[in-house]
């Protein structure tokens, strides 16, 4: 057994997998990494089951030392990587050995960055996950975020392909979005000129945007509906508080409300606003469910086909 | 046996809605705990999350494994064996709790608003069988219901930044008991010694959707002895 300390936990890192699921009744969220496909890919260039635990470290400052030989890759919004002071290639597989040390800087396109280490992080599953949200005090260690001084265990692996994705093939993440979204809810309950004055103009980030939910900021939707009985509430939904002000809540969310919702974003663009900052402009398009499943399918096909293009390296 | 009035709606990309009358009322809250049951059994592995309410339940689906048009369909299938006015199955459930102006901060100012006394809000509060509608908000809150139309008092225009592990409150029509330290704007009447919510523990929680809860008084030293701390 080998292991990582966290010298220094940086902004905001948190220990996750895939997510927790199946837990919502007793009234847990799901938690999970904010940009799934980035983390999907950290995992894939060590060949790791999918799911393994790695880190998802929000806006930089990561520094980890290795306890051991192992490998690394990061993926996700664009932060210099560095080990023992080096440059390394993000989006690559790296060999560490004992007493290396990882640096993350702060990014500088995109919000969170994901570290994966050959083999995943040996943490003790909660709620068959090891997702970490702090509001909760679940998951992780002991339901906190990373600390300095926290030893992370995991598998020593002396022997793996070094791999890269291509640059073509990572995700770009621009200042302005196009969320996909699927209508539902109370989409019934906004008359139509609100609906196309929520796609028609533009909102922005706001600063109140975090794991819980993104508040954007532009045009007020009002709903004929005000309050409701509290219900379920799905990953990307879009609430719309009285203020008239689109909340898309993610992957913290609280399990139930009582405001109303126009439907939810696509999770392949919820992973693409997680990674925008405030100030970034967002525009809403309908698409159907069936376009949706559509969209979903031919991502996981690209993915697969993708995967066979890595390169080694 | 009537016909099970009910509203299938999309939520979102592996997600529907199922909708009954939307009221607070026992009989509805049976017909999701039982429809709960049947949809768990029918898309088993199909499925990713379920979430009843007081008179919804959210389905959550692996999209990769299922499509829209199946689990529809099997939901319409689940509600089809549905009948209405069937008994509940919950157990029942006796909570502690300790009832004072110390333990419960907001409980002159019910009396006043109200103006009965303190003992009279308290003895409320203990007269009513109230049933777990729904479970969330934060891990292990259950939303129970109803209050005493007497005892029904808004959440505070300003939500307290810290509200105690085990505070026993009021909303509206709702009473709960905040199973870890939370903000919160709900009126608290006391303080109950029983965990509500804990990891690692069988069961994690000690009511499930569809329980019935009665509050039961104790004194100081009593809830002392039964592990609280106020």
């Amino acid at each position: 057994m080998s292991s990582y300390t966290v010298l220094a936990p940086g902004v905001l890192s948190l220990l996750q997998d895939l997510g927790r699921f199946g837990q919502a009744a007793l009234g847990l969220t799901t938690g999970g990494p904010m940009d799934p496909q980035s983390a999907y890919w950290a995992n894939r260039l060590l060949s790791n089951p999918q799911g393994s635990t790695l880190i998802e470290c929000s806006i930089g400052g990561l520094q980890l030392k290795a306890n051991g030989s192992s490998y690394i890759a990061v993926t996700g919004a664009n932060a210099a990587l560095t080990i023992n002071g080096k440059a390394a290639q993000a989006w690559t597989t790296h060999k560490v050995s004992n007493g290396d040390v990882i640096e993350l800087a702060m990014a500088s396109q995109g919000l969170r960055c994901y570290l994966a280490v050959a083999g995943g992080f040996d943490v003790k599953p909660q709620f068959g996950s090891t997702s970490t949200v702090l509001r909760e005090g679940v998951g992780g260690l002991n339901g906190n975020k990373l600390q300095a001084g926290d030893s992370l265990p995991v598998a020593q692996v002396t022997s793996l392909p070094r791999l890269q994705l291509p640059v073509q093939y990572r995700p770009q993440f621009n200042r302005i979005l196009t969320l996909r979204l699927i209508e539902g809810y109370q989409a019934a309950s906004f008359a139509s000129t609100e609906r196309q004055r929520f796609y028609l103009n533009s909102y922005q980030v706001t600063p109140q945007a975090d794991r819980m939910g993104y508040k954007l900021k532009g045009s007020a939707i009002r709903c004929q509906q005000s309050q409701l009985l509290s219900e379920g509430i799905c990953y990307g939904a879009v609430q719309i508080p009285p203020d008239g002000q689109p909340i898309v809540l993610l992957n913290d969310r609280q399990t139930l409300g009582g405001y109303p919702k126009i439907g939810s974003v696509l999770s392949l663009d919820c992973a693409l606003l997680s990674q925008a900052g405030a100030g970034v402009e967002v525009y809403f398009t309908p698409i159907s469910a069936e376009q949706a499943h559509n969209a979903l399918c031919l991502a996981k096909v690209r993915t697969d086909a993708i995967t066979s293009q890595l390169v080694t390296l | 046996m009537s016909q099970v009035q009910y509203q299938l709606s999309s939520a979102g990309e592996n997600a529907l809605m199922l909708y009954f009358e939307q009221r607070i009322d026992p009989a509805i809250s049976v017909l999701v705990q039982q429809a709960c049951e049947l949809i768990r059994a029918e898309l088993s592995e199909h499925l990713l999350d379920i979430l009843p309410s007081y008179a919804s339940i959210l389905v959550v689906f692996n999209p990769f494994s299922t499509d829209l048009y199946r689990v529809r369909r099997q939901l319409q299938d689940c509600l089809q064996q549905l009948q209405s006015a069937n008994d509940s199955t919950g157990k029942q459930i006796e909570l502690p709790v300790y009832y004072s102006e110390e333990s419960g901060p907001d409980l002159a100012r019910i009396a006043s608003t109200k103006n009965i006394s303190i003992a009279e809000v308290i003895r409320r509060h203990q007269a009513v069988s109230y049933r777990v509608y729904a479970i969330g908000f934060a891990p292990g809150f259950a939303y129970l219901g109803e209050v005493d139309p007497l005892l029904q008092m808004p959440r505070l225009s300003t939500p307290r930044a810290k509200v105690p592990r085990g505070a026993v409150a009021i909303a509206d029509r709702q009473t709960a008991v905040y199973p870890a330290p939370s903000p919160g704007g709900w009126n608290l009447i006391g303080l109950c010694p029983t965990a509500m919510f804990t990891p690692g523990a069988t069961p994690v929680m000690p009511v499930a959707v569809g329980d019935e809860v009665r509050f039961v008084a104790v004194d100081k030293a009593e809830f002392i002895r039964l592990g609280g701390e106020v």
